[in-house]
C-alpha cells in the first residue's frame, strides 16, 4: 500500500530564527542604554522614542503599501522600530515632534524604500535621518540638555510633552534657561580658545572619562553590544576596530601634547562612539561583507570620526564618518574577498 | 622549527585532529533509530532495480522480460561502468519507466523482478587470494561487483580506486564520521560488523597500494571506537588507526574530513588524490569485503529509516529495489502527522512522492517529517545581510553574495567567487534569518552555470556556420558571375566567336559519333 | 582677479592634456558594436527579425535601422542584456516578430523524403546532410530550431520535435522567488 507525499524543497526542517527575531535582540540590546539616559537626562528620550517610532512605522505602511508589498509581514519584522529608536537616541531629547516625522520621512522612504527595501539599502538609514536633519536644522538639533544632576531647571514628562509639541518651553527663560552645550562641544569651543584640555576637563559636566551621565549610558549601550556579540547578533570585528582605531589614534597625540589633546577613552566615551560601534557601523546591510572588510571599515569610521571632531566644524562627526564609509563599503567589499577553501 | 611540507602533514593523517571554517552543531537525533539491532525486512512482493544507479550513464538491460534470474546476477551494464545486478531469484516482470529515487521526481527505466522465494545465488566468485592478487584483478571485481560509493554520491569505486592507483596514495580515509542528523546506518554497521569493515580496510589498501588507513568516526561514537579497535587488533591489521574528530556538521564531507585529519585542503580544482589520498565510506569498504572476500555483488544494504513520522524508527539490511513503503511497514507505519518523506537526510535530502520509489545503491536513509517538524516560522523574505551564512561555511564562501549575483543573473562574478566549491552542506540555510533556500538557488545557479557554457559553445558553432555558409554561398556567386562575364567576353569578340561555334559543333559530332559507336557495339 | 582667470586657465589647460594623454594611454580597444550585439544575439538565424540572420539583425540595430525586441528565439534575456549594452529601455517582445517559445529540434521523416535538396539549401546554418536524389538527414547538435527548412519541403517531411530532457540532463528548478510568492496570495 503505497502512500503519496507533497514534495517540497529544502531545507526541510527550518531554522527556527526570524528577521524579527534578530530585531528583537537589537532592541533588548538598546534597552539598558535607554533606561540609563532617562535616568540621566529626563523623560524626553522616551517620548522621542516613540515618536520616532510612530512615524516610522506610519511612513513604513505607506511605501508597503505603494510597492505593493505583503504589509503584515515587514511591518512585524521590527527593522523599522530598530531604525526609529537609534534615530531617537541621537538627537536632543527635546527636538519638536516635526523633527522624528522629517527624519523618518528621509529614513524610511528614501534611505530604505527608494533604494529597494529591506536588506537593499545602501546607507544606514538612522544617519542618513539624523544627517538630514542636523544639517536642515541646526538650531533645534543643537539645543541639547545638561544631565538631571547638573541641571538648574528640569522638566517633568507633562512639561517635555509640551516642549516637544509646540516648541515652546513652559518655563520663564524659554531654551536657554534649559539647555547646555554638551560635553563634545564644551571640549571644541574650549580647545578653539586656547584652553588646556585639563581645565577643560574641570568643568562639572566632565565625568570620570567622558561628560557626567553620557560615559555611564555609553556603559550601558557597550554592555547591551556584549549581549549581542554573546547572540552572534554582531560581529566583534567592527567595534573592536572601530574603538581600537579610536583609541591607538588618539594615544599618539595625546602623549605628545596632553594639554591640548583629550586622552583616548575620554574621546571613546564622548559622544556616540558606542552606540554607533555596536549599533550603527554594525548594521549589516550598509556595512562590509567579509571580516577583513569589517575591520577596515570600523577603522575607517573611527578615524574619519576623529578627523572631523579635531579639524572639523562639527563636534561629533561619527554620523558622517558612518555615511562615508558606507560609501566605500562596496569597493572594500571587493578587494577583501575571503579566500574560499582550496584557493 | 622547519615546516613540513603539504606531503609530511598528509602522511601525519590522523595524528591531531584540526579543525575546519564554519559548521554547525546540530541535534543528532541517531539514538532513536539505533535502539534494535539491525534485521532484514521480509522478501518483498516485487523489486524495482532502476538502471540509473550511478553517477554516469543508464546502463544497458541484459535480461528480458520473462527471463529467470538468480540473486546476484547481472541485469544491467552501461559499457564499462559498475555493473548492476539482481537482488534476488526470480522472474524478470517488466523493464520499463517507472518513479526512481532521484532529486528530479521523474520517471526512469526499471526492471521489475518478483521474487520466486528460492533465494539462489549465482556462482560466486571470490577473489581469495586476495593479499597476493593484482591491484587491475581487485579493481575488476569491483567493477563486476557493481560497488559505488554508498555514502551517497555512488562514484563507481572501481574508477576511484583505479585513478588512485596511478597518483601513488599514501593513506586510505575511511569515512565513518556520519554527520547529517537521524542518519545512522554506517555507525550501526560499524558496531556490528567492524570485522567486515577493517576487512575492506585491508583488500582497498591492497588495490591502491597505500601505507596505512585512517578510519575517521565521530566523537561521540564511543563504542564504535572500541568495536573497530578490537576488529583491527583480531585481524592484526597494523596499519589501520581509529580517530575521532570533533562532531560538527559537516565533518564527514570529504574535503572536511581530510582538512580536520590533516590540517591540509583539498585544491578547489583537485581531487584528495593530488594529496595522496582517497576516501571511502566505511559502508563502501564493507561492500568490498563482501565483493572480492565472498564473491557477492552489491544487492543490499543498511537504510535508517527514522523521523517523527514513524512509528518505531530504525536501521534495516534492505535489497536493493524493496520500495521505500515495505520498509516503512516493517518500522510500525507512519505516525498520523506525517507529512513529507525524504531521501537521505534531514539537510541534504531531496523530497519523494510516493513511498513506492525504490532502495537504490545512494538511498542511505528514508526519513518521515511531520508537520511540526516542517512548519515555517516565517515565509522568506529579502536577505538582510546579516553574514551568519558565511560564517557557518566550511568552504569559506560569501553565500549572500552568490546568493545576490545568481538572483541578478551576474554570472561572471560567480565564478570568481567560488559557486562551484559549494558542497552544498546546506549549513547557510539552517542559519538564514529570512528563510531564503540558498542551496535550492545555488544548485539552480550551478546548472544555469554549465547550461550557459554548453549553450555558449552551441551558439559559437552556429554563427560559424552560418558565417561559413554565407561565404560558401558568395564564393559560388561570384565565381558564377565571373564564368559568365569570361563567357560573354568571348561571344563579344566575333573572331573568337566564330570559332567557338565551330568547336561547339565539333563536340557535338564528337560526342553523337562515340554514341553511335557504342550503340553499334552493343 | 586677473590672477585667479589666469591660475584657472593653465588648471584647465593642465588638467585638459593629462586627460588627452590618458585617453590615449589608456584606451581600450573594444570590439566595434556589430560584434557586440551579435555576440549577444542566440544564432538560430531563423529571419523572423525580418532580417535574414543574426548578423544582419545585428547590424541593422547598431546602424539604429531595428529595435531590439524583434528576436523571439532570444526572447526577453536578450532584450534585457541588448538595452544593457545599448543603453536603451528594454521593451516587450515585438509580437509582429513571433512568439518566445523554447528551442525545438527538426527531424526529416527518412520514409517520405524525396532528396529534392530544397531544404538543404533552405538551412542557414548547413545543418542537413544530403545531396540530389540521395537521403537527407538533419545534424541533431546543429540544427539550432530556425525552421527554414520547412516551408520548401515540397512532401512535408520534416517535423518539429521537443527536445527530450532526459533524466541525465536533469537540472534543479529556480526557487521561486519568495516575495512574488507572498505577494500573489
Amino acid at each position: 500500500m503505497t502512500r503519496s507525499f507533497q514534495t517540497h524543497e529544502a531545507p526541510h526542517m527550518p531554522p527556527q530564527t526570524t528577521v524579527a527575531m534578530v530585531m528583537l535582540r537589537v532592541l533588548y540590546a538598546l534597552a539598558p542604554g535607554v533606561v540609563a539616559y532617562a535616568w540621566f537626562f529626563g523623560p524626553g528620550i522616551l517620548i522621542q522614542i516613540v515618536l520616532a517610532i510612530f512615524f516610522a512605522l506610519l511612513f513604513e505602511s505607506l511605501m508597503l503599501r505603494w510597492r505593493n508589498r505583503p504589509l503584515k509581514l515587514f511591518i512585524t519584522d521590527y527593522s523599522a522600530v530598530v531604525t526609529a529608536v537609534l534615530f531617537a537616541l541621537c538627537i536632543p531629547p527635546l527636538a519638536p515632534w516635526w523633527i522624528s516625522c522629517i527624519a523618518m520621512l528621509f529614513a524610511i522612504v528614501f534611505a530604505k524604500h527608494l533604494y529597494g527595501g529591506l536588506g537593499q539599502n545602501i546607507f544606514n538609514p538612522a544617519m542618513v535621518a539624523y544627517v538630514v536633519v542636523l544639517i536642515s536644522f541646526p538650531q533645534v538639533m543643537t539645543a541639547w540638555l545638561p544631565p538631571l544632576s547638573l541641571a538648574e531647571n528640569s522638566l517633568d514628562l507633562a512639561d517635555s510633552l509640551m516642549t516637544i509639541f509646540t516648541g515652546q518651553v513652559p518655563l520663564a527663560g524659554g531654551w536657554d534657561a534649559i539647555t547646555q552645550a554638551t560635553p563634545l562641544d564644551t571640549l571644541k569651543t574650549g580647545a578653539d580658545s586656547g584652553r588646556m584640555v585639563s581645565e577643560i576637563r574641570d568643568l562639572s559636566i566632565f565625568g570620570d572619562y567622558g561628560g557626567v551621565g553620557w560615559e555611564w549610558i555609553a556603559n550601558w549601550f557597550a554592555l547591551g553590544g556584549f549581549f549581542l556579540l554573546f547572540k552572534r547578533v554582531i560581529n566583534w570585528h567592527v567595534p573592536v576596530s572601530l574603538i581600537g582605531t579610536v583609541i591607538l589614534l588618539s594615544l599618539p597625540f595625546w602623549l605628545a601634547d596632553p594639554d591640548n589633546n583629550p586622552f583616548p577613552l575620554q574621546q571613546v566615551f564622548s559622544g556616540a562612539i558606542v552606540l554607533v560601534a555596536f549599533f550603527i557601523a554594525t548594521d549589516p546591510v550598509s556595512g562590509c561583507v567579509s571580516n577583513k572588510g569589517r575591520l577596515i571599515f570600523g577603522a575607517g569610521v573611527g578615524i574619519i570620526t576623529l578627523i572631523i571632531r579635531r579639524w572639523g566644524g562639527y563636534p561629533d562627526g561619527v554620523a558622517f564618518a558612518v555615511l562615508l564609509m558606507n560609501m566605500a563599503a562596496p569597493l572594500i567589499d571587493r578587494y577583501t574577498r575571503p579566500r574560499i577553501y582550496g584557493e | 622549527m622547519t615546516h613540513a611540507t603539504p606531503d609530511e602533514l598528509a602522511r601525519e593523517a590522523g595524528k591531531r585532529t584540526h579543525h575546519f571554517h564554519g559548521g554547525l552543531r546540530l541535534r543528532h537525533n541517531k539514538k532513536i533509530s539505533c535502539q534494535d539491532p539491525v534485521e532484514r525486512p521480509p522478501l518483498p512482493e516485487i523489486l524495482i532495480v532502476p538502471l540509473l544507479q550511478h553517477a554516469g550513464d543508464i546502463a544497458e538491460p541484459f535480461v528480458n522480460v520473462g527471463d529467470h534470474v538468480l540473486k546476484g546476477q547481472t541485469i544491467g551494464q552501461y559499457q564499462s561502468c559498475a555493473a548492476i545486478h539482481s537482488p534476488v531469484s526470480g522472474r524478470v516482470e517488466a523493464i520499463e519507466d517507472r518513479l526512481m529515487s532521484h532529486p528530479s521526481g521523474q520517471h526512469g527505466p526499471c526492471v521489475v523482478i518478483r521474487p520466486d522465494g528460492k533465494e539462489q545465488w549465482i556462482d560466486l566468485k571470490p577473489v581469495i587470494d586476495w593479499p597476493d592478487a593484482k591491484p587491475e584483478k581487485l579493481i575488476e571485481k569491483m567493477r563486476d561487483c557493481g560497488l559505488a560509493g554508498l555514502g551517497g554520491a555512488v562514484f563507481p569505486t572501481h574508477t576511484k580506486t583505479r585513478n588512485g592507483l596511478d597518483r601513488n596514495i599514501h593513506t586510505l580515509i575511511l569515512n565513518g564520521a556520519e554527520c547529517e542528523p537521524y542518519i545512522s546506518c554506517d555507525e550501526m554497521l560499524m558496531r556490528e560488523h567492524p570485522e567486515k569493515i577493517i576487512l575492506g580496510a585491508r583488500i582497498l589498501r591492497r588495490a591502491l597500494g597505500a601505507e596505512r588507513v585512517v578510519i575517521g568516526i565521530e566523537d561521540q561514537m564511543g563504542a564504535v571506537q572500541e568495536a573497530l579497535t578490537r576488529a583491527a587488533d583480531k585481524a592484526e591489521c597494523k596499519s589501520v588507526s581509529v580517530v575521532k574528530v570533533t562532531t560538527i556538521y559537516p565533518e564527514g564531507g570529504e574535503r572536511q574530513l581530510i582538512q580536520v585529519l590533516t590540517g591540509l585542503e583539498v585544491p578547489a580544482d583537485g581531487r584528495p588524490a593530488d594529496l595522496g589520498m582517497v576516501c571511502q565510506n566505511v559502508a563502501t569498504a564493507a561492500a568490498v569485503a563482501d565483493a572480492v572476500a565472498e564473491g557477492k555483488p552489491l544487492i543490499e544494504r543498511y537504510v535508517t529509516v527514522s523521523g517523527n513520522g514513524i512509528s518505531h524508527p530504525r536501521n534495516l539490511l534492505a535489497l536493493l529495489g524493496t520500495s521505500f513503503s515495505h520498509l516503512v511497514e516493517h518500522c510500525g507505519g507512519y505516525t498520523d502527522d506525517v507529512v513529507r518523506l525524504i531521501v537521505g537526510g534531514p539537510i541534504m535530502g531531496y523530497p519523494v512522492a510516493s513511498d513506492s520509489a525504490p532502495v537504490v545503491k545512494a538511498s542511505n536513509c528514508i526519513l518521515a517529517l511531520t508537520e511540526q517538524d516542517t512548519a515555517v516560522p516565517q515565509p522568506e523574505m529579502p536577505c538582510i545581510r546579516c553574514g551568519e551564512c558565511a560564517r557557518v561555511c566550511p568552504a569559506i564562501l560569501l553565500p549572500q553574495q552568490l546568493h545576490l549575483q545568481i538572483k541578478n543573473g551576474l554570472w561572471n562574478e560567480l565564478e570568481e567567487y567560488g559557486l562551484s566549491a559549494c558542497i552544498e552542506c546546506g549549513c547557510c540555510d539552517l542559519v538564514c534569518p529570512s528563510h531564503i533556500p540558498l542551496v535550492e538557488w545555488f544548485r539552480w545557479g550551478k546548472g544555469q552555470q554549465t547550461q550557459r557554457s554548453l549553450e555558449s559553445s552551441a551558439t559559437d558553432q552556429a554563427r560559424k556556420r552560418f558565417t561559413d555558409r554565407e561565404q560558401r554561398l558568395l564564393r559560388i556567386k561570384q565565381q558564377r558571375a565571373e564564368k559568365m562575364s569570361r563567357r560573354k567576353q568571348m561571344l563579344k569578340d566575333k573572331a573568337t566567336q566564330q570559332e567557338s561555334i565551330r568547336a561547339a559543333i565539333e563536340r557535338a559530332e564528337k560526342k553523337s559519333h562515340i554514341q553511335r559507336d557504342t550503340a553499334d557495339d552493343t | 582677479m586677473l590672477i585667479s582667470t589666469i591660475v584657472i586657465t593653465l588648471l584647465g589647460l593642465a588638467f585638459g592634456l593629462g586627460l588627452g594623454w590618458a585617453a590615449i594611454r589608456f584606451r581600450i580597444t573594444s570590439d566595434p558594436l556589430v560584434d557586440r550585439i551579435d555576440a549577444l544575439l542566440p544564432q538560430t538565424q531563423c529571419a523572423q527579425c525580418g532580417y535574414p540572420g543574426c548578423r544582419p539583425y545585428a547590424e541593422a540595430i547598431s546602424k539604429e535601422e531595428a529595435d531590439i525586441n524583434q528576436c523571439p528565439p532570444g526572447g526577453e534575456a536578450t532584450i534585457r542584456t541588448l538595452a544593457d549594452l545599448l543603453g536603451r529601455e528594454p521593451k516587450p517582445l515585438n509580437s509582429e516578430n513571433g512568439e518566445e517559445k523554447p528551442k525545438t529540434l527538426v527531424v526529416i521523416d527518412e520514409q517520405r523524403c524525396i532528396g529534392c535538396t530544397l531544404c538543404i539549401q533552405a538551412c542557414p546554418v548547413d545543418a542537413i546532410v544530403g545531396a540530389a536524389k540521395l537521403m537527407h538527414t538533419v545534424i541533431e547538435s546543429e540544427c539550432t530550431g530556425c525552421n527554414l527548412c520547412l516551408p520548401p519541403c515540397p512532401v512535408d517531411c520534416i517535423d518539429i520535435v521537443d527536445i527530450e530532457t532526459d533524466i541525465l540532463h536533469w537540472r534543479s528548478p529556480r526557487p521561486d522567488a519568495g516575495i512574488i510568492k507572498v505577494v500573489m496570495q
